[in-house]
């Protein structure tokens, strides 16, 4: 009896995390399976959709980096992600610094108030910024998307590198001050040295922020060649009303595959950052 | 006096970075410039287009007073708009919640293969939300949509009239919130696990031993700990349903007929692809008292962990 209800209780938990996983993964399986079939398969209401029923191909992926603007859409995103995660740095690092040492409660009024900026979302500021965007001559640029993207990597950075700075011990600038390094040495020579984990995760989390955007790509951007990876795939790989469906979601498992490894190495990071110690240990 | 002289000019150097006072506020400035000029400064030319009659083919400044808010509120659409933000909101928040607590419930529990669960579940919430929704476009395709495949394999649908997922006004709305809720509910795993590993242990072996059951210590003793996390992650979730637009505008463009249409995609619609700058203002501009609403309530869960 004992035996039989530990049996049952077991087998309903996995069941349970059997769902679970699918109602999350499946669109990705779905992808996956996508990519490699071939086009007789794929748009054949007989065959069972689930598997392979003709040998797998790569002909959609031949097709995507030799047809398409695929390769120049994910170079793109690498050079708008390294431009973006730059600014971000320059200017979230100090500014973290900065709110960690500041005495007393106006640091922390304006550390809040750059991280409530965070939640001030793109599309509330769309339409006001196309026309800043195109008064500056870049519409239709990638580089509108390297001035835009840091106002939400910026605030979210900030306030994170705050946590980080915090977190390092205030006597270790005083001794290097004794020691006689001025206060921008010491923080140079010594906090600088100790947060190279956080800049790391700073560095991740803006490139993904910034891969994961929509909104300001769309709006900013019409010309195929200048279009990040998200919006290309999206946009440009649909002809008229037909969808190329192998070779889209070739794309999209492709571009894809990247931000999730990374952000699940650093997901732990980036509650902490959002909930800002929200739960004291 | 000689060692002094030649140390003159450090000296100066040093004097500037040597003063907290001034390096503070220095290092601060950039942030603060860049966020005022992209996107205070935005925000305030927002207002100025919604009483403005500007479009991109008249870009001339002609003031209208509240005409443009009173031409939006007037407009069935807007209202249906308005509806279905707030369906679209409360929906998927709930179905999000619900499913991530559920599933960090399950993923507290020690068992094999659960860091590739857990990896798995949160998928949705890290892959780049165009991306992940062209999944679903194909999968709710009109012919190929292997979700009418299945119920019609299992005999739950008849095969000559198969539901058009992203086609029909009420299965359009259902397809949408259902997307975002998939696209939300990992966060708010990762929230919950944030939460229930924060929960010391010897309070729940406390209670366990003064006779609190499954219940009771789920509801009267955990939740109470874990509430401000959940009220943070809470706050994030709603302010990125109720402002999406990607979702939207990527499976139905809120179609058919406006029956998907959220403030967002309407604002996209009538002041990007329309031109007419000045409604597509008003309407975004809506958003603004609900985010107000949020940021207050943020601001006391913050407060509240000062304490």
């Amino acid at each position: 009896m004992r035996l039989a209800r530990k049996l049952i209780g077991e087998g309903s938990f996995f069941a349970a995390v059997f769902v679970l996983v699918t109602f999350a993964a499946f669109p990705f399986y779905w992808m996956l399976l996508t990519t490699f079939k071939t086009d007789g398969d794929l748009y054949n209401l007989k065959s069972n959709p689930y598997w392979f029923n003709a040998a797998p191909t790569l002909e959609h992926i031949k097709y995507l980096f030799e047809e398409t603007l695929f390769v120049q859409w994910i170079f793109n995103t690498a050079l708008i992600g390294v431009c973006v995660v730059l600014i971000t740095l320059v200017v979230a690092l100090p500014a973290g610094y900065s709110l960690a040492r500041m005495p007393g409660r106006t640091a922390e009024s304006l550390g809040i108030g750059i991280f409530l900026t965070y939640l001030v979302p793109p599309t509330l500021l769309f339409l006001p910024l196309s026309r800043v965007v195109s008064l500056l001559g870049l519409q239709d640029s990638l580089w509108s998307l390297v001035l835009v993207y840091p106002t939400f990597t910026i605030p979210f950075c900030t306030w994170l590198f705050m946590g980080f700075f915090k977190s390092v011990p205030r006597e270790i600038e005083e001794a290097a001050i004794v020691d006689g390094c001025t206060v921008m040495g010491a923080f140079v020579k010594t906090v600088l040295p100790l947060s190279v984990p956080g800049i790391l995760t700073v560095v991740i989390f803006a490139f993904t922020l910034t891969m994961q955007e929509f909104v300001y790509a769309l709006t900013f951007i019409s010309s195929s060649d200048e279009k990040p990876v998200t919006l290309g795939v999206a946009t440009d790989l649909i002809r008229g009303d037909i969808f190329y469906w192998g070779e889209l979601m070739g794309a999209a498992l492709i571009a894809s595959v990247p931000v999730a490894i990374a952000y699940n190495l650093f997901l732990d990071r980036f509650i902490a950052g959002i909930t800002g110690g929200a739960v004291k240990g | 006096m000689t060692a002094i002289a030649e140390f003159a000019p450090r000296a100066r150097h040093r004097f500037l970075f040597d003063r907290a006072e001034v390096l503070g506020p220095l290092f601060i400035a950039p942030a603060i410039l860049y966020v005022f000029a992209l996107v205070a400064l935005p925000f305030f030319l927002a207002i100025y287009y919604s009483i403005s009659a500007f479009t991109i083919f008249d870009p001339s400044y002609r003031f209208v007073g509240a005409k443009n808010f009173l031409d939006v509120m007037q407009s069935d659409v807007f209202r249906r708009t308005l509806a279905n933000t707030f369906i679209f909101t409360i929906g998927a928040q709930i179905i999000g919640l619900l499913l991530g607590k559920f599933a960090a419930m399950l993923l507290m529990k020690e068992f094999p293969g659960r860091g590739l669960a857990r990896a798995l579940v949160v998928l949705p919430w890290a892959v780049p939300v165009s991306l992940a929704t062209l999944a679903w476009q194909w999968m709710f395709d009109s012919l190929y949509s292997v979700i009418n495949w299945t119920l019609i394999a299992v005999g739950l649908v008849d095969a000559a009239h198969p539901p058009q997922w992203l086609g029909q006004q009420d299965l359009a709305m259902i397809a949408v919130t259902v997307v975002h809720a998939w696209r939300l509910f990992p966060f708010g795993v990762v929230i919950f696990i944030a939460g229930f590993t924060s929960v010391p242990k010897d309070i729940l072996d406390a209670a366990t031993v003064d006779g609190a059951g499954f219940w009771r210590r789920n509801y009267q003793i955990i939740l109470p700990i874990i509430m401000p996390i959940v009220v943070i992650g809470l706050i994030f979730g709603t302010v990125f349903t109720f402002t999406d637009l990607s979702v939207v505008y990527l499976l139905t463009r809120g179609g058919p007929i406006n029956a998907t249409q959220v403030l967002g995609s309407l604002g996209f619609q009538v002041g990007i692809l329309s031109g007419d700058v000045a409604h597509g203002a008003v309407i975004c501009l809506f958003l603004f008292p609900f985010l107000l609403l949020v940021v207050i309530f943020m601001l006391r869960a913050l407060r509240r962990r000062e304490i």
